[in-house]
């Protein structure tokens, strides 16, 4: 079983009835496991903000709930997870965060332990896909018996690792009664003063019931080399010290002090291996224990049992260096529309404020048309800005370019902003039809909910109107004539604007690709026109010439619209 | 001993369903197994690795430099970028297809001539251009399980185990040929 796809089943066993989610890798495949499960409520919602708070609302009511979401979700989350902190819960309370270390999917390497220690939250931490489904049930329990939300934390390596998991059946809890309790649920100065006491106090609690936890356990073997690890690091661990001393930690905030100053006490040289932040390192050397960690341990990327032979035991490893290859980094796939619009973009020489999606490959050569990429919803605002300090002259070459699914999840916000503050800038909504890069999520302007119901769509065009924004225009994707008259009439407007260009994504299901391009060799010129926008599916000929993989190509005739020479037709597949 | 297996290849090439069929062959034979996969941004046609691991009990989810028993590469750019993960008596099985990375399209960078041949001086290799194999099967889409197929024989599973796995894992509508890929690559 998939990390992932355990903790969707330790949900289910737990008996949770509510899960709210908003996709992000590598967090996603955790609801649409748990969609499987009918006895879950399970939903797409359009931010970890809200999926956070209809979870807060679920567990006020009375039942276990659930919110998961990427390692960068949890800081759009952190205005109801801060406060929740206070409150507590009535039915239990988790909120599974995906951290990211190695950067294989993400905008940064964060470490979300140290939010859960700021917002004073506990954190679990497995390290297979058994402890996910576990750890899991285990933080409802503790969720409840100390009223407090928890934090159950995994990393790509865990959440995209599948390894065997004994399956149990579910329980089903009895409904907490809901009471009205505004001491604890309404969250205004005089109710949270005392709060915040009881929160401190918690922890200390927490703290010390957690020596017995058995999910915090110390394995005595050899004494000369002792680890305070947990999570993934842990396998590491198992694999190259085999017989080291280990003390592993399923709790990782707040950490148990006497266990650790009696496992300290025991062991000879002591090794703290924990990947990003040296969070467990500086309360352990905080309490006067000495220990080696990020002295010698890295704070980025994933660790390796190979780093432990090195560091550690001062094994040279024997490996070759790796042959020098040309890089293969990701890129839009053949008939994707972003690369329609770029061509365009780049064409018209405009730069582009940029936002989170498959789209943000149109920073790279040889598209080269965003130039800033922050977080989700950021290009809308971040044009405004650059307008604001500049004057309007000078964004006349630029857009922002935004997805569908990042324009509803926190783009909506910066284009009102936009608007109410008179803004003057263009905004191209990318409308692709799918939250895409993430692996095909509906969300609400595709009328499809995550249980697969029909439901009525956003209608983004109207939405965008009805912020009171006078110029919106819907435009094929793939009509790059059109596209490149719309975009210099609306980046030359003293008006904001919003150009929502429109082609589902090739990967989406039940796309029909009927046409295929092909290269007319005799009339090519040899000119690369077409190969300018990094189509893979073109490629040149030892003679110069241009060959198309007819197994790649999803025939959108980009390349046909850029080919002056007639040397590339379009025709039935 | 555990066993160490990777799968490498370009985004969309099918590393998934292949791993999958790894996984539950291991599974089926009573070992312990971890997959290790790579999702999201990753595999948009970029370069993708999966690892698989089995054996008595299995601790870390990857396979490290150096450590790979069987590499299996569905492109032959990938097999020389990871080729160092092989084991001096390590085995790697190449599918001869070339797919030019976008850094090779744009004129930054250029292809690799002679890279089995290369290759084939410091490891042991099995090779076969195995989409022009698939193509004679009458579907290009399981030149993957051609390659899976020559791979399994440095595997400690029986051929019907394989094709009780594969019938158990790959669509309905495709096991037949899914079958027959897999005969081509494992028989020759």
């Amino acid at each position: 079983m998939l990390g992932n796809e355990a903790i969707a089943r330790g949900a289910y066993e737990a008996g949770v009835k509510v899960s709210a989610a908003y996709p992000g890798t590598p967090s996603t495949e955790i609801s649409e496991n748990i969609v499987k499960y009918d006895e879950i409520y399970a939903e797409w919602s359009p931010n970890e903000k809200v999926a956070t708070e209809v979870a807060i609302g679920a567990s006020i009511s009375g039942v276990r709930a659930m919110a998961s979401m990427k390692h960068v979700g949890v800081n759009v989350a952190s205005d109801p997870l801060y406060t929740i902190s206070y409150g507590g819960v009535n039915g239990g309370l988790v909120l599974v965060a995906a951290d990211d270390p190695g950067l294989y999917s993400s905008q940064n390497e964060q470490d979300t332990r140290c939010v859960a220690r700021a917002a004073m939250v506990p954190v679990l931490e497995p390290s297979d896909s058994q402890e996910a489904k576990d750890f899991v049930k285990f933080a409802y329990e503790i969720s409840e018996k100390y009223d407090t939300p928890v934090i159950v934390r995994t990393t790509t390596r865990l959440a995209h690792s599948q390894g065997t998991v004994t399956l149990k059946e579910r329980v089903e809890p009895k409904d907490q009664p809901y009471e009205r309790n505004p001491a604890k649920f309404v969250m205004m100065p005089a109710n949270a003063i005392g709060r915040h006491v009881y929160v401190e106090q918690r922890m200390k609690v927490m703290a010390e019931d957690s020596g017995s936890f058995a999910i915090n356990r110390a394995e005595y073997q050899d004494t000369s080399i002792g680890f305070i690890t947990s999570g993934i690091p842990y396998q590491y661990v198992k694999e190259a010290c085999p017989n080291a001393s280990v003390l592993k930690l399923g709790m990782v905030h707040p950490l148990p002090r006497k266990l650790i100053e009696e496992f300290a006490s025991k062991v000879e040289k002591l090794y703290i291996f924990e990947e990003l932040e040296p969070v467990i390192e500086e309360q352990v050397k905080s309490w006067g224990i000495e220990a080696v960690g990020k002295e010698i341990f890295t704070v980025q990327g994933e660790y390796s049992a190979n780093m432990l032979r090195e560091k550690v035991l001062n094994e040279k490893v024997q490996v070759k260096d790796p042959a020098k290859v040309p890089a293969r980094p990701p890129i839009l796939c053949p008939g994707c529309p972003h690369r329609s619009v770029y061509s365009v973009l780049n064409k018209l020489k405009i730069h582009a404020a940029g936002d989170i999606g498959c789209y943000t490959l149109g920073a790279v050569p040889p598209l080269n048309v965003i130039d800033t990429t922050v977080c989700m919803g950021a290009s809308i605002s971040t044009l405004h800005g650059m307008e604001k300090a500049k004057g309007k002259a000078y964004i006349k070459n630029w857009v922002a370019v935004i997805g569908d699914s990042t324009f509803l999840h926190t783009g909506v916000n910066s284009l009102m902003n936009m608007v109410y503050n008179q803004g003057t800038g263009t905004v191209i909504i990318l409308d692709n039809s799918t939250t895409g890069m993430t692996g095909h999520q509906d969300h609400a302007a595709t009328g499809k909910t995550l249980k697969g119901e029909t439901v009525p769509a956003i209608n983004i065009y109207e939405l965008c109107r009805a912020m009171g924004i006078k110029h919106v225009t819907e435009v094929d994707a793939f009509d790059t004539e059109k596209l490149e008259r719309i975009v210099r009439e609306e980046t030359a407007r003293d008006e904001v604007s919003v150009i929502i260009t429109k082609a589902p994504c090739v990967l989406l299901k039940g796309n029909v690709f009927p046409y295929k391009c092909r290269p007319v060799t005799e009339q090519c010129k040899k000119c690369g026109a077409c190969l300018r926008p990094g189509c893979p599916a073109l490629t040149k000929n030892a003679d110069g010439t241009i060959a198309i993989d007819d197994t790649m190509c999803n025939g959108c005739g980009l390349c046909e619209q850029l080919c002056k020479f007639n040397a590339i037709e379009r025709a039935e597949a | 001993m555990t066993k160490n297996i990777m799968i490498v290849g370009v985004g969309g090439q099918g590393t998934l369903l292949t791993s999958r069929i790894l996984g539950g062959i291991t599974l089926d034979a009573g070992y312990d197994v971890k997959l290790s996969e790579v999702h999201g941004m990753a595999q948009r046609g970029g370069s993708v690795v999966t690892f698989v691991r089995y054996g008595e009990k299995v601790a870390e989810p990857i396979v490290e430099e150096g450590q790979a028993d069987v590499l299996i590469a569905f492109e032959k750019l990938e097999a020389l970028r990871y080729a160092h993960f092989l084991k001096k008596d390590g085995v790697l099985v190449v599918n001869e297809q070339r797919i030019e990375p976008i850094t090779v399209v744009t004129g930054a960078a250029s292809y690799p001539e002679h890279i089995v041949e290369g290759l084939e001086q410091e490891h042991t290799v099995y090779k076969i251009d195995a989409m022009a194999e698939a193509k004679k099967l009458g579907n290009s889409k399981v030149f993957n399980i051609i390659v899976l197929g020559m791979a399994a024989k440095h595997m400690d599973f029986s051929k019907e185990a394989w094709l009780e796995i594969i019938e158990k894992t790959v669509p309905p509508k495709t096991v037949d040929i899914n079958k027959k890929a897999f005969l081509k690559g494992y028989e020759g």
